[in-house]
């Protein structure tokens, strides 16, 4: 009589054959569950700061016109437009744009910097990085996809703000490659976005101490947007607004993808 | 099959060696316990064994011919690291999706089988369990995963008593229905001393013993003699430790039994914890060959012994 068993669990890999690695999709579920409260806190501040803007833009967008109508210019009534569009309306124009030009740093800094830093600094690093996936296929998984959603997400906050900011760019006569608008366009809010949440991943694995990195991510976020100001957008190759911002977002996209690279190598080679 | 092999490992941190020159295989099947004071190297050895830590020098295989950290190596070894951190801010059943997620072979009926056998709650923060209990979710993720060789960094010293019988009754369960190979640290012995099957003593960053603890007892006597020819002895054997008191000295020398004790001296067994007391109260600075036996390397002018006094 033959007997045949069937094993209970499934063999285990034989020595020396490689394994099919741990499929990446995994990472998202544990990504998603990992960075939960920062993702919905920040998704969540994003969403509540485009819904005023898109309250707020109403009433600007209408202030400005009616101030754009009003006719004989010298009038009382007009006169009052025009003070009421330039304070009130200009305070929360001001304060909006300082917000979107604060937040690619913000997001390096709080939520970039704890990424890997919390890791080193709780040990857990040591329970991530043992792991059958491996602590290169999990570091590149969470740099990816947090600043895939971090990006869309400033993209469309950047289109949201191109038609708030308008009457202001308007009113000003500010040319499309303007400091002030240029920044917080969709494609290169959405790439300076970027750059600064891997910024911060970086610096949080190079120098592995949360609050240090964060200072550091500051500074070098503010420095890097000095030098591109100042030195680099007056010699783009090119002149229109949608060239120059894909200029832009090409050279940080590449900064991205390199310090991404340098993360990854850190997290592979100085672990412990 | 050798789950570990190390052949001249070392590991430099800034300006010291934390490990030196360690030779070191472990045959599959075993418990084997590191021992050895805090700042040993036990932590480096196992980090690097886990392919956490790169090694400065010399070689690390595991599981047969696997580099440690690489694929193959990561599938089928677990490793719970000191302290066994767990994510604080994520709740008991969000670790065990987290680490099914993250491995190719995941027992999840095992996992919470075990969790709900320990009353380990589901829905608690794993930062709100106790230390004895963060440990047993640890050992348990580890061992869902079906290891081949299970590695665990000083796993004993957060616990009390009663949660340190518990943690080692899961791991010999694992060994006697898995076959899974177990490489624990610990820097006190006498809790191993039933479980272990198998020693690696280190001190100092060198290894100075390691051994199947029923041969390696086997391959060492007590011997007590005239304090005169205390000398004289411990030349004629591979000495660990001389201690002398009056007028009787006693050696713990590297010697079987078929090797007759010199006339005048009597020979005893010696028992392990004694045995790994002597190795690290003189540790050795040569790294140890294969055979783990030691030249003539410190001579203790202990206090007088109990005999003496």
């Amino acid at each position: 009589m033959t007997v045949i068993t069937m094993p209970v669990q499934p063999a285990r890999p034989a020595a020396g054959s490689p394994p099919p690695p741990v499929p990446w999709r995994r990472m998202v579920w544990v990504t998603w569950r990992q960075q939960r409260p920062a993702l919905v806190t920040l998704l969540g501040l994003a969403a509540g700061l485009a819904v005023f803007m898109l309250g707020e833009g109403l009433r600007i967008h209408h202030d400005y016109a009616s101030l754009f109508a009003c006719r004989p210019a010298g009038s009382a009534t007009c006169r009052d437009l025009s003070s009421s569009f330039g304070s009130g309306d200009w305070h929360v124009g001001d304060a909006i744009n300082i917000v979107l030009q604060l937040s690619p740093a913000l997001t390096g800094a709080f939520i970039g910097v704890p990424l890997l830093a919390r890791e080193l600094e709780t040990g857990t690093f040591r329970y991530a990085w043992t792991q059958g996936i491996g602590r290169q296929r999990w570091t590149i998984a969470k740099l990816v996809l947090l600043g895939a959603v971090f990006a869309l997400g400033a993209a469309v906050l950047g289109q949201v703000n191109s038609w708030f900011y308008q009457p202001f760019a308007q009113q000003q006569g500010m040319t499309p490659l303007s400091a002030a608008v240029f920044g917080t366009r969709p494609i290169a809010f959405a790439a300076w976005t970027l750059a600064g949440f891997i910024l911060g991943a970086f610096l949080g694995m190079l120098i592995r101490k949360t609050v240090a990195a964060m200072v550091a991510t500051l500074a070098a976020y503010a420095g890097l947007d000095l030098l591109t100001w100042q030195y680099l957008r007056p010699h783009y190759p090119v002149s229109g607004l949608w060239p120059a911002q894909a200029v832009e977002a090409c050279w940080l996209l590449a900064l991205s993808l390199l310090l991404g690279a340098a993360t990854v190598w850190l997290a592979r080679h100085r672990a412990a | 099959m050798n789950v570990i092999q190390t052949s001249g490992l070392g590991k430099r941190y800034g300006g010291g060696w934390a490990l030196r020159d360690c030779t070191l295989a472990l045959a599959a099947g075993h418990l084997a316990a590191i021992v050895g004071p805090n700042g040993a190297g036990k932590t480096t050895l196992l980090n690097m064994l886990a392919g956490l830590a790169m090694p400065t020098a010399g070689t690390a295989t595991v599981l047969g011919d696997q580099d440690p950290g690489s694929a193959a190596a990561l599938d089928s070894i677990a490793f719970v690291a000191q302290d066994a951190p767990v994510y604080k801010n994520l709740l008991v059943s969000d670790m065990v999706h987290l680490t099914r997620n993250l491995n190719r072979h995941f027992d999840q009926r095992y996992a919470r089988a075990r969790l709900a056998q320990l009353e380990i709650p589901l829905k608690k923060r794993a930062g709100k369990l106790s230390g004895g209990q963060q440990a047993q979710l640890a050992l348990t993720l580890a061992l869902a995963r079906r290891p081949r060789l299970l590695i665990l960094d000083e796993p004993l010293s957060s616990l009390d008593p009663l949660a340190r019988r518990d943690f080692l009754t899961t791991v010999l369960t694992a060994m006697a229905d898995d076959g899974v190979s177990v490489l624990l640290s610990s820097h006190s012995l006498p809790e191993l001393d039933r479980v272990a099957d198998y020693l690696i003593v280190l001190a100092r960053g060198r290894l100075q013993l390691a051994g199947e603890i029923d041969e390696v007892l086997a391959r060492h006597r007590l011997l007590t003699g005239p304090a005169g020819e205390a000398g004289a002895c411990a030349r004629r054997f591979p000495t660990v430790q001389v201690q002398q008191a009056d007028a009787q000295a006693h050696l713990l020398v590297a010697t079987d039994a078929a090797d007759p004790a010199p006339p005048g001296w009597e020979a005893h067994p010696v028992g392990l914890e004694e045995l790994v007391l002597a190795y690290l109260r003189a540790p050795s600075e040569r790294a140890l060959g294969r055979a783990g036996l030691p030249g003539l390397s410190h001579v203790d002018q202990a206090e007088p012994t109990r005999a003496a006094r």
